[in-house]
């Protein structure tokens, strides 16, 4: 087992801290008596809503669409009454646009009927996966619909599935690899069929052996001829589940800076997207709900939530007991990527994989001094960026010059900082060169 | 920082009983004055103070590491204003500093006490006597080093003084030869840098490029004829391993990326073997390491880390 898969370049290895949630079976949240579900879920132009102020709503009803530009349609996530249509507090955006929705607690869940895929032509299978309002929910949200009609001019031969979650505390895709092997098998082949390829590699991490045994039973019962789906164990390393990484590691091909994965002949999906494909092709389900881990010792009880999407932290926090006195920090998504929150009155989005409520021993709060030259960040840089140089040109003043260390190929997975002996926050200043350059 | 410190307290134990406890006290006037110096000058320059982060005592040991065992208490306080007032604080404070402290400190005190700088070396100590030297008058007994004795006297001097080259490697080795404070036991300098390699603080690639191109080039220029050098003597005498571990890897002042350390470091035992050579001075390492200092963000412009994948060629507008 020393020779398994990785990415060569770069990583580092954090505490997997998976241990708090990793055995705990995916739980249905109780609905909350209101959800506030943003309009902007997805990398694209925000939905323009389709209701009004006192609608009433049908589990899966339509509540918004694109009208112009990128993107895809939203749906209720429960019956009810269309109560505002207003602002939301958002993690990164400070407020968004959102429907509230005041749900019908006596409406029954909405039952939805199974039918072949297998009949239904590669077309109409993508015109369902973009009607079920699919994005990427590992937490880039990019249009599903998108990623399936890779231009003509760039051939895909090979299909791959992340499953490597290699975010600490996060267990919500080994969840559902646990638990929805079948269907995220099935899934694959939807996509399989879509694309019009026949050859699909699934990467998980070395640290789930249990998904690893059970996706690869699933895919060895699933695979025929015209759709072969394997299981690949990969090295444990952060990164391993950054797009970029995983197809060199099962590849060993290079996407070009800026370019997409099409570019070098590959697709990638998450494993939970694929499963919410399934949910669109299969069963005609809109994607509204969302596997959420919740974790970390600031919570009283973790646990990995199916949650609505329109949820709002304070009903999590409520549903699961309340927090704990040691509560210091609180993230929405994983502690290498994810953003810091200070209100709990945010919503749950598709894309929202994790929410951790982190103790003060889980945290390194401290304040961050100079930058010693030591050049740790070069050597933990996935992608063989300057992040010291970067965040130097930004305390500097001059964030219009940090192009050449590579800024904008950053894609945000925190080694740098994580290795800093300087506790400098490098993704930040990274952040902020990326809008200050943006802006000029 | 602490870890670093503790790596050279072996060699400083030791040099108690080479040259006796006037090392200590060198050393710990030093100390003394890089952590005051570092507070006065944090103070008035209105910065946070930051004399817990071990790095001034670091300075402090390396400037008593790098002058001469029999010099006055006074030069290690002038080494100290120079390192840490003038050398890092008025560059910027830690991580701005263009050059070594240290060496800057040894640098200016051989300029402005040249005499004391270069014959103030006491010959090793006999049967562990290490309060002898105290009270007696320095000149009485002061003697050359090895590398002096070297350029001055040539090869027969040399073996006239200390003995056969090939029973040297041992004594010299282990430190018993004359030198600076810190830098005549290979053997414990050795060990200090291999800990700080395998905790991962330091990697091999300054240490091996620094001590292999001074190996190299006075194997092939250090003798009488071409290759007629020897190697093993060129890098156990003056103070290549010490600075090899211990300055030319400084975080602050060596670039960041590991092909711009090798070249780095090939260019400081090149500047190291051609002062020893054909300067003025019999050891180079100081000024070697000084002189490539400046360079280290030019080489880190020259050699970047080499980049996930470059972006397609542009063709319609592809971003």
């Amino acid at each position: 087992m020393a020779s398994l898969l990785t990415f060569p370049k770069g990583g580092i290895h954090p505490p997997e801290a998976k241990e708090l949630t990793a055995d705990l079976a995916v739980e249905e949240m109780v609905v909350p008596a209101e959800l506030e579900i943003v309009l902007g879920q997805h990398i694209g132009a925000p939905c323009t809503p389709t209701v009004a102020k006192k609608d009433a709503v049908s589990e899966g009803d339509l509540l918004g669409e694109v009208v112009k530009g990128l993107g895809v349609p939203l749906h209720s996530p429960v019956a009810g009454t269309i109560k505002t249509l207003g602002m939301s507090a958002h993690p990164m955006r400070v407020s968004v646009p959102s429907v509230t929705i005041k749900t019908d607690l006596e409406a029954p869940a909405r039952k939805y009927q199974k039918s072949d895929w297998q009949k239904v032509s590669k077309e109409d299978l993508l015109k369902k996966v973009h009607a079920a309002g699919v994005i990427g929910v590992g937490g880039a949200g990019f249009p599903t619909h998108v990623k399936l009609n890779p231009p003509p001019s760039n051939p895909v031969d090979t299909l791959i599935l992340n499953g490597a979650e290699c975010e600490p505390y996060i267990t919500a895709d080994y969840r559902q690899m646990l638990e929805a092997n079948a269907e995220i098998v099935e899934g694959a082949k939807i996509i399989l069929k879509i694309l019009g390829i026949n050859k699909c590699i699934i990467g998980i991490e070395n640290n789930k052996p249990e998904a690893i045994k059970v996706m690869t039973e699933a895919a060895a019962t699933g695979s025929t001829t015209e759709f072969q789906v394997s299981v690949q164990p990969l090295q444990v390393k952060y990164p391993q589940g950054s797009e970029k990484q995983l197809i060199q590691t099962l590849t060993g091909r290079k996407v070009p800076a800026f370019a997409l994965p099409s570019a070098v002949g590959v697709v990638v999906h998450n494993v939970s997207t694929t499963k919410a494909i399934y949910d669109a092709a299969v069963l005609g389900k809109p994607l509204y709900e969302k596997i959420v881990t919740i974790s970390g010792k600031g919570i009283k009880r973790p646990a990995n939530l199916r949650i609505k999407v329109g949820t709002k932290l304070s009903d999590i926090v409520a549903y699961l007991g309340g927090v704990t006195p040691e509560l210091s920090k609180i993230i929405m998504g994983g502690p290498m990527m994810g953003f810091a929150v200070s209100s709990l009155d945010i919503p749950i989005t598709k894309t929202t994989s994790s929410v951790l409520f982190l103790a003060g021993d889980e945290i390194d709060s401290s304040p961050h001094s100079q930058c010693i030259r030591c050049g740790w960040c070069l050597e933990a840089c996935p992608m063989g960026l300057e992040p010291k140089e970067i965040a130097l040109h930004v305390e500097a003043g001059r964030p219009e010059d940090t192009g050449r260390f590579g800024v904008f190929e950053c894609f945000e997975c925190g080694c740098c900082a994580y290795v800093c002996p300087a506790k400098r926050p490098l993704v930040q200043f990274i952040r902020l060169a990326k809008m200050k350059a943006k802006n000029e | 920082m602490w870890t670093v410190a503790a790596c050279l307290v072996p060699p400083l134990i030791l040099s108690v009983f080479i040259f006796g406890i006037q090392t200590l006290i060198i050393t710990a006037v030093s100390v003394v004055s890089c952590v005051g110096v570092e507070y006065l000058s944090q103070k008035s320059l209105g910065r946070k103070v930051t004399i817990k982060d071990g790095s001034a005592v670091i300075t402090g040991m390396l400037i008593a590491f790098v002058i001469p065992p029999g010099v006055n208490y006074l030069l290690p306080v002038l080494g100290a204003v120079m390192a840490i007032y003038i050398g890092k604080h008025l560059l910027g404070g830690i991580g701005y500093n263009i050059f070594n402290p240290a060496l800057l400190a040894r640098a200016f005190l051989l300029a402005t006490f040249p005499v004391a700088m270069t014959s103030s070396w006491l010959p090793p100590l006999k049967e562990m006597a290490i309060f002898s030297y105290l009270g007696t008058s320095i000149d009485a007994i002061s003697t050359a080093t090895p590398l002096a004795v070297l350029k001055e006297g040539g090869m027969v001097a040399f073996t006239a003084q200390f003995g056969e080259a090939a029973n040297l490697y041992t004594t010299f080795f282990l430190g018993w030869r004359p030198g600076c404070i810190g830098e005549t036991s290979g053997l414990l300098i050795v060990l200090g840098g291999l800990y700080l390699l395998y905790r991962g603080y330091i990697t091999w690639h300054i240490p091996v490029s620094v001590i292999g191109s001074v190996a190299l080039l006075s194997w092939a220029f250090g003798g009488e004829t071409l290759f007629g050098g020897d190697p093993l003597l060129a890098v156990l005498s003056g103070g290549i391993l010490l600075g090899a571990f211990f300055m030319a890897n400084d975080y602050v002042t060596c670039p960041t990326n590991k092909t711009a350390q090798l070249v780095y470091g090939v260019g400081i035992g090149a500047l190291t073997v051609l002062i020893r050579q054909k300067g003025g001075y019999p050891e180079g390492i100081c000024y070697a390491i000084l002189l490539m200092n400046p360079l280290s963000s030019v080489f880190d412009d020259w050699f970047k880390p080499k980049r996930f994948a470059p972006p397609l060629a542009p063709q319609g507008g592809a971003k």
